[in-house]
This record gives structure tokens, C-alpha cells and sequence, in this order.
């Protein structure tokens, strides 16, 4: 199984590691050639959203991603991801990938002091760590999206189809279970 | 405190493969954050100025810092003199994303830096060499940068310090255990840093090039000689073309062993910095701190 990380700016070391050590074969998508590469997953890495859509759109890399989200290639991101991945921010006029009917709120929690890292259930897997750094969360969701997960009554996981979103970090955290949960989905389990 | 000091790394974690920019107005951070910057460092004069002018250079205004705060939704970073704990404290009182412990603004102490461990918001600091970056970490540092030479737009010094680095911790890697000790002795670090950098090959934080990047090859020789970002400070906003090369040195960061791609982002950006060669120095910045 293969598994391409976008590369352009953030933590995406962090989720090469973890996917390496579940068994994936992994490799980087920084600019166009790269994606002549087959691959079964997409991983969006944490980072700064603005800067990371920014290069999607200037390096190309664009168009071409979203058509292979929108096709049905599984994608999982992590915060910035899943800024990019999500139909609408409610505090910010950018949309990117449009891939997840869900309406994200920006820096959630506020500045730097206000990153956290908290237990909680994720559904099916069980309790698990979760560090959020300046990060997103979902305000709502189309009733379509599956809930993964929810902290003080904010979400902070969810999935619809081939499409996982995430606000907080599990590539930091040393816990593999949402990593191997997005290899499940990638086999189709 | 442990918790927090993870947190504090794991911001800088999510700055990598990314450019951070000096900028002075709202203005010039909405041009940075545009041109695609990971962060901003705000501060009332960039380094040039600092040392075209002369005189003590502190912490600056806070209503300055705020007015910044609120221009972007990327991280805001602010400077505060070495050793004055109390210009980090206002910073983390405006609730400041990172404190930059710098050796560009006049040292407010000779001997101590800041513990850095009584603080809940994240430090990066400067270092020349494996023993200073060794004890700014133990002190609280979660981030590192090269200390380079500030406003000079001559990248040699930036250089000098990563290549130092690189090279010291290949040394420790290759290292018999028992040596582990001595090293920490020459190094006058604690042995469990040590440790850490023989057992991973790398610092335990994220290590930065920082210091007279000027143009995006300059960014770019930094990253292939082992930066995991760059900070630019004087070189974009003392160019002629700001915004244009910004964005090229964004790109040149994120494809860096790309060379026709930083080739053709290097093509019509205008005047560079004119920058000061190591030679014509007067003060030292680097020399701050240790």
C-alpha cells in the first residue's frame, strides 16, 4: 500500500514516520511530477493552512489533488488538512479542497496558550491522545458525516466516505490508532 | 509544565518546510502572510535598521505587537532582549504565539539567559554551535535557530553556525557510549541531551536558519544543509520587490533541491539587499549570548 504526503509546508515528517512504522510505503508530493506516482492514500499534514493552500494552487498541485480526492482516492488530514479539506471556515473567506460537508472554525482555541492535549473517545478505536495546537474544530456538519470524535462538545473528528478529518495531531503523539484506522480505509475495510 | 513545554515543540513542528518573516506594520505582515509565511516575527525596526542605527534596541511596543496580532491568523512572533525575563513575561501577557530570545536586540544580561521553563508560551532561540543549542534547550528553548549575522544579507555566518552544528552532532552519532560523557563535559551540556542527540542524529526541538538569508538560493543552501525552515528578516522587506520575493523564497523553501524551479524563481526580483560582507561588521550580534 501506498500512501502520498503532501510535503509543501507543516508536520508531514511526523505522519511519514507513523505510516511507515503500520507498513506503508510512503512518499512526498512537493511539486507536479510527483503525483505521476500511483498512489492508494493522500495524507494532509498539520502546518499553516494559508501557506500550504497557497503552494497547492501556485506549484499546480491543485486541480490535480482535488480530482483525485473527488474521484474517491481516500484522503485523511490533520488540522491544516482538514482546514483544507472542509466546504466552508466560518471565520475565514477561503475554501479549498471542498471535500468534507463541514463548517470548520480557524484557530478555535485562540492563540498559542490556548493548545491543549486532552483523552477522549474516538469511535471505534477507544480512548486516545489528542495534542491540538492552535487548531481547528468543526462547528457543524451535513447530516451525512459520520461523528468520529468530540471534545467539550466541539467536534474534532469526522469522516464521509473516502474522507477523514481531524483537528488535532495524532502523528505527534506516538499513538498509531488513527493512522492505522485511515490504513483501513484505505483497504477498504 | 512537562505537558506544556510538548505543546510549545509541537507548534514549532508545524512551522517546518516554512518561511518566517520579519515584518515592522500591519501592512508588511498581511504581505508576509500572502506571500505565504508560516509565521511572522514582529518587531518595530528590522535587523539593518537595528544596525544602521545604533543605541540599545529593546523589546517593542506592544500596541505595535497587537496591531500585528490582529492583521494576521498566522502565528506572531516577537523578540525580547537575552536575560530580561520581564520583556518575556509582557509578551506572554499579549499572549505572544513564540518569544524569540534575541541576540539582535541589545543583551539586558551578560550571564543568564531566561528560564525558559517558568513560561507557558514557546521560546526560540539562537545558537552558534551544538553546546549552545544544547543549553538554550535546557533552559526551556523549544525551537532553535542559526544565530547567522542579523541585517547583514550575508548568509556565510548562517552557514558557519548550521554546518557547525550538522557537524558536531555527526561527531556525537558516531560516538562510543562511554565517550557520551566526556562530550557532554567538552560540550558543558547535560549528558541526557547528549543522549538524545547520539541516539535520533538530531536536535530533540527544530533547528532553523536564520541570519543574512537574502535571496531564495540563499534559503535554499540552508535547507539542503539541514534547516527544517528558514527565518528571513532584513532580506525581504530591504528589497526591492518584497512581495514577489517572499513568495519565491516560500517556494524555493518547500522545493529546495529543485534547482530549475529556484532558477526561475530567482529570475527578476529585483534588487537584493545590499547587505554588509563579514569583513566590514562592526558589532558582532552573534557574539551575544552563549
Amino acid at each position: 500500500m501506498t500512501i502520498a504526503v503532501l510535503a509543501v509546508q507543516g508536520d508531514f515528517a511526523e505522519h511519514e514516520a507513523m505510516l511507515e512504522s503500520l507498513g506503508a510505503e510512503v512518499f512526498e508530493i512537493r511539486e507536479l511530477s510527483d503525483l505521476d506516482r500511483p498512489f492508494d492514500g493522500l495524507v494532509l499534514p498539520g502546518g499553516e493552512s494559508t501557506v500550504q493552500g497557497k503552494l497547492l494552487r501556485e506549484l499546480g498541485l491543485f486541480e490535480p489533488i482535488r480530482e483525485r480526492i473527488m474521484s474517491g482516492t481516500p484522503v485523511f488530514g490533520t488540522c491544516a488538512g482538514l482546514i483544507l479539506l472542509a466546504k466552508r471556515l466560518s471565520n475565514d473567506d477561503n475554501v479549498y479542497f471542498d471535500a468534507l460537508p463541514v463548517t470548520v472554525r480557524r484557530n478555535a482555541y485562540g492563540r498559542q496558550l490556548g493548545s491543549f492535549y486532552a483523552e477522549e473517545e474516538f469511535k471505534g478505536i477507544g480512548k486516545i491522545p489528542m495534542t491540538f495546537i492552535r487548531a481547528p474544530y468543526i462547528e457543524s456538519a451535513a447530516e451525512d458525516v459520520d461523528i468520529l470524535a468530540q471534545v467539550d462538545g466541539n467536534i474534532v473528528a469526522a469522516r464521509r466516505g473516502n474522507v477523514l478529518g481531524i483537528s488535532f495531531h495524532p502523528e505527534v503523539d506516538g499513538d498509531t490508532s488513527v493512522h492505522r484506522y485511515f490504513l483501513d480505509m484505505v483497504e477498504g475495510k | 509544565m512537562e505537558n506544556r513545554y510538548e505543546l510549545n515543540k509541537n507548534l514549532a513542528q508545524m512551522l517546518k518546510g516554512g518561511v518566517i518573516m520579519d515584518v515592522t506594520t500591519p501592512e508588511q505582515a498581511r504581505i508576509a502572510q500572502e506571500a505565504g509565511a508560516c509565521a511572522v516575527m514582529a518587531l518595530e525596526r528590522i535587523p539593518a535598521d537595528i544596525r544602521a542605527a545604533g543605541g540599545v534596541s529593546r523589546m517593542s511596543d506592544p500596541a505595535m505587537i497587537k496591531g500585528i496580532q490582529e492583521a494576521v491568523s498566522i502565528p506572531v512572533m516577537a523578540k525580547c532582549r537575552i536575560g530580561h525575563f520581564v520583556e518575556a513575561q509582557l509578551l506572554e501577557a499579549i499572549e505572544i504565539d513564540y518569544i524569540d530570545e534575541s541576540e539582535v536586540l541589545s543583551p539586558a544580561d551578560d550571564k543568564y539567559h531566561i528560564d525558559k521553563t517558568k513560561f507557558k508560551v514557546p521560546f526560540v532561540c539562537g545558537a552558534k554551535d551544538l553546546g549552545e543549542a544544547l543549553r538554550r534547550i535546557n533552559e526551556g528553548a523549544s525551537m532553535i535557530r542559526t544565530k547567522g549575522e542579523p541585517g547583514t544579507g550575508d548568509v556565510v555566518q548562517a552557514v558557519r553556525h548550521m554546518r557547525m552544528m550538522q557537524s558536531e552532532i555527526r561527531r556525537l552519532v558516531s560516538m562510543r557510549e562511554d565517550e557520551l560523557f566526556d562530550a557532554a563535559k567538552l560540550l558543558q551540556v547535560p549528558y541526557d541531551l547528549v543522549k538524545y542527540v547520539h541516539d535520533n542524529g538530531k536536535l530533540p526541538v527544530v533547528n532553523f536558519a536564520a541570519g543574512g538569508v537574502a535571496t531564495p538560493a540563499d534559503a535554499a543552501l540552508m535547507m539542503q544543509l539541514g534547516a527544517e525552515g528558514v527565518f528571513v528578516g532584513s532580506g525581504i522587506f530591504k528589497s526591492g520587490n518584497p512581495a514577489k520575493r517572499a513568495a519565491a523564497i516560500v517556494k524555493a523553501v518547500t522545493n529546495y533541491t529543485d534547482a530549475k524551479l529556484i532558477a526561475q524563481l530567482s529570475e527578476n526580483l529585483g534588487e537584493a539587499m545590499v547587505g554588509i560582507n563579514e569583513q566590514e561588521i562592526e558589532l558582532l550580534m552573534a557574539e551575544r549570548g552563549k
